[in-house]
């Protein structure tokens, strides 16, 4: 049947077509989609771990116990699982192994914009790399056939618009692989004297991978003239191919490690101008220089960013369309924290404190942007933690009184807690922040250790975060509530006094969970109110000043809300919209003349 | 037939997803090869988002790129002024009227430009504008905004009106395609 289909659905699907009997995933955009479709399968045990490179130990593992096994991340979660990776190469597997890594590249959603190939080349295991749905469908079948056949695990790289983009494909049926487990020590063992005995195997198997790759169908030539040949691979195909159409020669590769080397001088031998075009690193580009070979590619093109259909047709020196003269002056509209979000807060006492804040990777980053302006540093997950202790060891009181980690639940489960030991270890005066929203948020809602469900949203292990961080030896563990402003700056303030390691725990659901019951909107008493902007420094996208000299903006909207303060003449009030309120009610804690009062109460 | 480009801008959780979802299950039944291209992650958390919508004999990339847009599909009306710089000579623009200020507007840092609509109407410019939040919770649900465009974009499309609500009736569930229908309707009978 054919469907429209997410990449990342149709990569579960295709796992699911294979065979697969075991997902291990930890969630990061853009890979997050796979391990959340590959659920909706009943015959595939899904998890989420609790970081990457657990993720990938527990499908290493099943895959030892006979079945095909995988596991998911993004590119810096390939960061966190390098070290079994790295490894699993010189064992080898029994049932396939398949892992996914997500690129991003254009950083929609990450940090870095690190190039995932350079992994497959380090640790001499297979990449292919889908260019669309129905590739992303197959390649996930093939994927297996060539891990069970090549006894290696296997990497798929997808990158955020072939992850998070609909294509049609042709969906097939599911087939059953089930092996024994068989004691191997020599294989499974790598001590040095087996270790030293697996590497020439590696390098055996990357030479028939090679041999592989000149003959597989999803490395193919399409050719059309003599006059230019692109080699190229993933989303940047289709820009070829939108661009050029039947205008250029194309070998479209399929897999990227190991790259052919008859396929490519064959197909260089019979264009005039060969040219690579590939996003991030320029490494199929050096590979086919490392063959002696006249190829274009880092002189044309960037090295940073996606590609587009225009940025190729631009470096090609073909016309683009004409686009339309834009309105000037449109003001940004970056990212920020939901209305309600139980971040608000905390943050807002943060900075009421003047406190240096080093951040962790997740919502919670927003807190960087103006009004609250409070994050001075996120590096990847669990950096927070690390980065507060070396900076305390270093600065002593003056900076034990007043910085702080921050750092979410599903963060803290993923690489916090071993940084948590090295402060109750080593002894830093070190204040942790945990803001336990109950969930692991910016991915979109996935469930972790500590919120006491599993993937399936059925009741599961839940790790009591108080007793955790006690039993490493914090003495000094409080929990707040970050919707009550007092207690928030209270706890801040006696925590950084406190000549000992403590760890806050700020808990309250994410505005945005379905099981969370809001309170009715709140509205501003337009009597009351004097235009102070005290509610303003919260950065709540709910809340804004309003003058009728500004013009009147909605006004349909603003006749359909009730209590609406929105027409008011002269002078600028706060307005409530009441369309995003949940009724948190932080405003209302720094109004100086209770102007906020809830909708149902008037 | 040469491939057409639909842009969907708004504001993060605006309800863009399912707009592109009905149009991706539309198109396809329609016989067309269909690219939908989407945004997760951060972006999603209030700030500017677009999702492309390609279709044709053979759609290659995925996303649409600067000039070539035949539609953009506007859930607020400084969206659509941000993203004008992919409509293509001669495209057509549907669009809410809705404001929502960014941070830097909620902070005083930045106005919000005034008469976005006639700024753009100024250039020469086909755009349809309407007060979609208005029409939607006429309808029933003020989330209905998505099915208001919809039906507004319908307008311009030369496929069956069945064909529609039948994508509409795959989409939505089925407590809320009274709303969408009427929702749907409203877009598609607006007049200035």
């Amino acid at each position: 049947m054919k469907e429209l289909m997410l990449g990342n659905k149709a990569l579960a699907r295709g796992l699911w077509e294979a065979g697969v009997k075991f997902v291990s995933s930890y969630p990061g955009t853009p890979s997050t989609e796979i391990t959340e479709e590959a659920v909706k399968f009943d015959d595939i045990y899904c998890e989420w771990a609790p970081n990457e490179k657990v993720a990938m130990e527990s499908a290493f593992g099943a895959s030892l116990a006979g079945r095909r096994a995988f596991c998911g991340q993004k590119h810096v979660g390939l960061n966190v699982a390098a070290d079994p990776l790295f490894t699993l190469s010189y064992t080898g597997v029994n049932a396939g192994l398949v892992a996914v890594v997500a690129d991003d590249a254009g950083m929609h959603s990450s940090q870095n914009e690190q190039d995932s190939r350079h992994y497959a080349i380090a640790a001499k295991v297979p990449m292919l790399e889908p260019s669309d749905s129905a590739e992303a469908l197959n390649f996930a079948k093939l994927a297996y056939e060539i891990s069970e056949t090549y006894d290696t695990p296997v990497l798929i790289k997808m990158c955020t618009r072939v992850a998070h983009s609909q294509s049609v494909v042709e969906t097939g049926e599911r087939v059953e692989v089930s092996k024994a487990y068989e004691k191997n020590i020599a294989k499974y063992v790598m001590m040095p004297g087996n270790a030293k005995r697996r590497h020439p195997i590696v390098e055996e198997r990357t030479k028939k991978l090679i041999e592989f790759a000149e003959t597989t169908p999803i490395n193919r030539v399409e050719f059309f003239t003599d006059e230019l040949g692109i080699i190229t691979s993933s989303t940047c195909y289709q820009y070829v191919k939108e661009v050029f159409g039947e205008g250029a020669s194309v070998l479209k590769l399929g897999m990227i490690n190991p790259l052919p080397v008859e396929l490519i001088k064959n197909f260089a031998a019979k264009v005039k101008r060969l040219v690579v075009v590939e996003e991030l690193d320029p490494i199929i580009e050096n590979h086919v220089k490392s063959l002696g070979l006249k190829v274009e590619g880092s002189n044309l093109l960037p090295r940073i960013d996606e590609f587009s259909q225009n940025l190729i047709a631009e470096a090609f020196g073909k016309t683009i369309p004409n686009s339309t003269f834009p309105i000037p002056n449109c003001p940004p509209r970056p990212p920020v924290m939901c209305a309600g979000c139980p971040h608000r807060g905390l943050f807002y006492s943060l900075k009421k404190r003047k406190c240096t804040v080093l951040g962790d990777i997740g919502c919670y980053t927003l807190g960087a942007v103006p009004p609250l302006s409070t994050i001075e540093l996120t590096l990847c997950m669990g950096a927070s933690i690390g980065a507060t202790h070396g900076f305390n060891k270093m600065l002593g009181k003056e900076s034990e009184s007043k910085t702080v980690a921050v750092i979410g639940d599903s963060t803290f489960m993923h690489s916090g807690m071993t940084g948590l030991a090295n402060v109750a270890y080593n002894q830093s005066n070190s204040t942790v922040i945990i803001l336990d929203n109950s969930i692991t948020g910016m991915t979109g809602h996935q469930q972790n250790p500590s919120t006491g469900f599993n993937i399936k949203g059925d009741p599961a292990g839940k790790i009591d975060l108080e007793a955790l961080c006690r039993s490493m030896g914090i003495k000094r563990v409080r929990v707040v509530d970050p919707y009550n402003l007092k207690e928030c700056d209270a706890a801040i303030k006696e925590e950084l006094a406190a000549q000992e390691p403590s760890v806050i725990i700020s808990r309250r659901p994410c505005a945005l969970l379905k099981t969370v019951k809001h309170k009715p909107p709140l509205y501003v008493d337009k009597d009351k109110c004097i235009g102070c902007k005290s509610c303003m420094k919260i950065g709540c996208p709910a809340i804004s000043m309003r003058n009728e000299e500004l013009g009147i903006r909605n006004y349909n909207d603003a006749k359909a809300i009730p209590h609406s303060s929105f027409l008011i003449p002269n002078s600028a009030k706060a307005v409530v919209d009441q369309t995003q309120c949940v009724g948190c009610g932080v405003c209302s804690q720094l109004c100086p003349k209770k102007a906020f009062a809830s909708t149902k109460e008037a | 037939m040469e491939t057409k480009n639909i842009i969907i801008v708004g504001v993060g959780g605006q309800g863009s997803l399912l707009a592109s979802k009905i149009l991706g299950h539309l198109l396809l039944n329609e016989g067309f090869d269909v690219k939908v291209s989407e945004v997760h992650g951060m972006s999603q958390r209030g700030g500017s988002v677009i999702t492309y919508v390609r279709f044709g004999d053979k759609v290659y990339s995925p996303v649409v790129d600067k000039g070539q847009a035949d539609f953009i599909v506007s859930f607020e009306i400084l969206e659509t002024a941000r993203w004008l710089s992919y409509l293509k000579a001669g495209g057509q623009i549907v669009t809410n009227t809705q404001q929502i200020d960014p941070m830097p507007v909620i902070t005083g840092a930045a106005e919000y430009p005034s008469n976005l609509v006639e700024k753009i109407r100024a250039q020469g410019i086909k755009i349809d504008a309407m007060d979609c939040l208005t029409l939607a919770r006429q309808a029933g649900s003020q989330k209905a905004v998505n099915i208001v465009l919809l039906g507004r974009l319908s307008h311009y499309f030369d496929i069956a009106e069945a064909s529609w609500q039948n994508s509409l009736k795959a989409n939505v569930p089925p407590k809320f395609l009274e709303i969408n229908q009427k929702a749907f309707e409203l877009g598609k009978n607006f007049s200035d």
